[in-house]
């Protein structure tokens, strides 16, 4: 069976069974970027954004949330064009594996897009829902504050 | 100075693993593809007196059922090590006897992965439960036996008594150490028990295969070690190593945990069978529960020393527990002596005894750190206690004891990976830098003078501190077993292909390759395609384990790239109408000597020798063992606060200092020792196995297993001190495994600083931490 849904900033048909989750629902649409680590929600690798709030894809129905925008790693910058957190994690190490990553790009981008200025220990807070086993998570915590020093020195805004 | 190594040059595939482009084993799908479920046994030791799969086999979209009833009898073992491997053959693929919960009973592939599962509920299976061995200490000489009459053998010539349930058994001695013991004026014992622990790489196991044009099998797969992966898989799914291609696509974590193959053979004898794609994707649990582990160690240290601090004799005994296979059984072993005792190799009188015996518990396999992690902590807190006693301070005693440059150990020799091992002086090292400088950044020795179980600071407080350090050693690759391949060819553009078998698990291995190949040819890192990791299409490599990668892969690498280099200057040199003599590499060109204007482009220097005169294709082939393994080096002082009323251990501050050689990429260097820093301190606080009275792993979930997260990593300060390793890649040793190995220990002693009491079982857990303060 098909939906639209609206991925990333356009709309598309998504092929489902009506209980299947949004995590399961992207990947067999060929969003693999958004990562199965644990399917419990327990480690945030299939963070999504909801209309612009993360949450764990693996957790959400996916005929639930037909209405919202759904956000994954590559509706914020692909390798084409990069948004400058994505930037920053390459530049800060925070790119072991990488498979945490586009969750840990989401966590990011939605804690900066709420609070631009964030101390260190709220982007830890900010990240406690996803797990990273390469990194030791200093070298991301160093790209989000990296991302807001570009921020206030460019007088930017996330976008 | 160097150009691209030693620089913090960015990951090659950074930008596509941030934006999600990269792409994982589970990320590849093909069309008709068959979903694999396998069944796990829920008993601990058991005989399957009959599999009925009748009822699965009718199914709607059951494609194939394996279970011991259609695969061949074959043993192997499951450790991806060096052929032949030093780890026994006592596994099958599917048995009739199920030796831990977890281990595989029959498999079943269909047309999605909810009809295999459904099928899997339809197969009954008849067991004879059968008593089992649950705890390590009673499992030597049980009356019950783990691998009775199954044909079970090592594969080399080493001690193995399966009757005894012996996986592996080493002694080394230097010296005579009973009578320098007794001898001794003064002695100290100590125990220390380090629980099982899970590698949580975040990417769950997975195995894609399917048949290419030509009927060949392609495994694409989450594995460390690909080109071990298409020699086992061809010798237990009896297909021939020609007919077999193993791809690792990026990998998401492996710690060792991926070192084994587990997943490859079963998807191998599916498409094989049925000659549709089939895909095999673990879930958490299974990872947990059905996967290698970091083994169970018991291990004592007894010493006996002078007033002076003069250590006489030093005995590491480790009794370990293989679960119900030896993967790894007898080279983890090996490794707890090898990687410790040579520290302090003034020691004349040195013992190591080691065990490892099967259970019906979960089995132990490779794991960052591989042995040091669990002997460092006995062998770190016995020296603390010889410096307590003796009143002298730990840094100094590291800085007079430790191993120095154009010093040996007799242990390198003693004790090897299955055979001896191999003698080696030290070259590089810059272990007494660390020790002070750790001392500077962390203010030990003014916190010393504040903290200790006495001290006005802690006296009678709710909340103690203390600091502890910890002084650590590894290895680099296995010398004279490990081997490491490269290939390069030149393109038109002055770009070349760099094709390594080397395995980049997350580490950055590609891109650190790729500055040694720069560094030799003077052009940037850009210039490299690199890929890895295909064994129809790169060369050989043992893989990544062993921290082998930058200092072995490396200097196939640097080999490899120096024949590129005479070949580009023989036709630079031929180009300008000079001698070789006469020109050297400059910034991607072939200048002369004596006029760098006079200058050919290494894209002018491809073309003409692809197209114009003389043709040929410039490319080279090297490959590269190493006689020794160089020891990089490691200081961690830890500083923590311990809550005596809820037995809360609390970090304060994290100080490692580390002596890799030259960092290639210090970025990624630092990143290394920052995630076995953390990896450490949640095996050392939170991470265990809790088991039912049957057996059963009860914590298998992310959640109930507790993985340190961002909110719980404690302030860190990383510092590289440089040495050079002259057998390395511009003097690279490894980083990846040691910084592991510091936590338990270092906050072990930092505890005996804040209360005077000593762990001897981690992890440190509230629970433990109160039971040893209420002991009197």
């Amino acid at each position: 069976m098909k939906f639209p849904f609206k991925v990333n900033n356009k709309s598309k048909d998504l092929e489902l069974l009506p209980n299947e989750t949004l995590l399961h629902v992207l990947r067999n649409n060929d969003f693999t970027e958004v990562k199965c680590g644990c399917n419990e929600g327990e480690c945030g690798s299939c963070t999504v954004l909801l209309d612009g709030k993360p949450v764990n894809s693996c957790q959400v129905l996916a005929m639930s949330v037909q209405e919202k925008e759904i956000t994954t790693v590559k509706g914020i910058g692909t390798l084409y064009t990069p948004h400058f957190l994505q930037k920053s994690f390459v530049e800060a190490g925070a790119d072991q594996c990488g498979f945490c990553s586009p969750g840990m790009v989401l966590a990011s981008y939605s804690l900066l897009k709420e609070n631009p200025k964030p101390t260190r220990k709220e982007i830890l807070t900010a990240l406690d829902g996803n797990l990273c086993r390469c990194t030791g998570y200093v070298k991301i915590v160093d790209a989000v504050e990296m991302t807001a020093q570009k921020l206030q020195t460019n007088n930017l805004e996330m976008e | 100075m160097f150009k691209y190594v030693n620089q913090p040059i960015e990951k090659i595939d950074g930008l596509a693993l941030v934006t999600g482009e990269e792409k994982y084993t589970d990320d590849f799908s093909f069309n008709n593809m068959l979903y694999v479920s396998v069944l796990h046994s829920g008993y601990a030791y058991a005989k399957i007196i009959d599999i009925d799969d009748s009822e699965a086999r009718t199914m709607h979209g059951v494609v194939e059922i394996l279970s011991y009833k259609n695969v061949n009898r074959i043993l192997y073992t499951t450790a991806g090590q060096g052929y032949p491997e030093p780890s026994p053959y006592d596994t099958l693929l599917f048995g009739k006897t199920m030796r831990f919960v977890g281990d595989n009973v029959c498999a079943v592939a269909a047309e999605s992965k909810e009809i295999a599962d459904e099928a899997l509920k339809k197969i009954k299976v008849t067991y004879k439960e059968l008593k089992p061995i649950l705890n390590l200490e009673k499992s030597e000489g049980s009356s019950i036996i783990i691998h009775k009459d199954d044909g079970a053998f090592p594969k080399i010539p080493v001690f193995y008594d399966a009757k005894k349930n012996i996986a592996s058994k080493v002694e080394a001695n230097v010296g005579d150490f009973d009578s320098a013991f007794k001898k001794s004026s003064r002695k100290i014992e100590l125990d220390f028990y380090c629980s099982y622990g899970s590698h949580c790489a975040i990417e769950p196991h997975a195995s894609v295969s399917y048949l290419d044009v030509r009927g060949r099998l392609v495994i694409i797969s989450t594995t460390q070690v690909p080109f071990h992966v298409r020699r086992i898989v061809s010798h237990v799914a009896e297909i021939p190593v020609s007919k077999i291609r193993v791809i690792k696509p990026r990998l998401g974590g492996g710690f060792g945990g991926k070192q084994e193959i587990l997943l490859e053979p079963i998807v191998a004898l599916m498409t094989w069978r049925t000659k549709r794609p089939a895909k095999l994707v673990y879930s958490r649990r299974e990872v947990f529960k059905s996967t290698r582990c970091r083994h169970e160690y018991q291990t004592k240290v007894s010493v006996g020393y002078e007033a002076d601090g003069k250590i006489n004799a030093l005995h590491l005994d480790a009794l370990e527990n293989a679960g119900g296979y030896g993967s790894h059984a007898l080279t983890v072993l090996a490794n707890a002596g090898s990687k410790t005792l040579p520290l302090l190799n003034k020691i004349e009188n040195l013992r190591f005894t080691g065990m490892g015996v099967y259970t019906n518990l979960p089995v132990g396999g490779a794991y960052r750190g591989y042995g040091a992690t669990e002997s460092y902590p006995a062998y770190a807190q016995a020296i603390d206690m010889v410096c307590e006693d003796c009143g002298l301070d730990i840094v100094e005693y590291y800085k007079k004891w430790c191993i120095k440059s154009g010093e040996t150990s007799a242990i390198f020799q003693a004790l090897g990976e299955g055979k001896e091992g191999v003698a080696m002086t030290i070259g590089s090292t810059s272990l007494v830098e660390c020790l002070d400088e750790g001392a500077k950044l962390s203010d030990w020795y003014e916190k010393r003078k504040l903290y200790g179980p006495n001290s006005d600071f802690n006296k009678g407080k709710r909340l103690k501190r203390g600091i502890g350090m910890v002084a650590m050693m590894q290895g680099s690759a296995i010398p004279e077993i490990d081997m490491a391949s490269a290939y390069i060819k030149m393109n038109d553009d002055g770009s070349f292909n760099l094709n390594v078998g080397a395995t980049d698990l997350g580490t950055g291995s590609d891109t650190v390759l790729a500055q040694i190949a720069s560094e030799v040819l003077d052009t940037p890192v850009e210039s490299f395609i690199v890929y890895s990791s295909d064994t129809d299409f790169t060369p050989f490599d043992t893989g990544a384990y062993a921290s082998s990668t930058t200092y072995l892969s490396g200097q196939a690498v640097r080999k490899c790239v120096e024949e590129i280099k005479k070949q580009i200057l023989k036709v630079g040199a031929e180009m300008l109408s000079l001698s070789v003599d006469e020109v050297e590499l400059n910034d991607s060109r072939v200048t002369a000597k004596e006029n760098i204007k006079e200058e050919v482009s290494f894209a002018d220097i491809c073309q003409y020798s692809l197209y114009q005169k003389n043709q040929f294709q410039i490319q080279a082939t090297a490959s590269h063992i190493s006689p020794k393994s160089p020891p990089p080096f490691a200081v961690h002082f830890i500083e923590i606060e311990v809550d005596t009323f809820t037995g809360i251990i609390k970090v304060l501050n994290y100080t490692a200092t580390v002596d890799c050689g030259t960092p290639i990429n210090p970025v990624t260097a630092e990143g290394q020792v920052e995630g076995a820093i953390v990896n450490g301190l949640s095996y050392a606080l939170f991470e265990n196995y809790y088991f039912s009275p049957h057996g059963k792993m009860l914590n298998d979930t992310f959640g109930k297993y507790g993985v340190y997260t961002a909110f719980d990593i404690p302030p860190m300060k990383v510092k590289l001190i440089k040495s050079y390793e002259e057998t390395g890649p511009y003097g690279a040793k490894s980083i990846s495994e040691i910084n592991i190995n510091g936590a338990l220990p270092g906050i072990a002693n930092a505890f005996y600083n804040a209360t005077g009491k000593r762990l001897h079982s981690g992890p440190f857990a509230p629970e433990y931490v109160l039971k040893v303060l209420s002991e009197k």
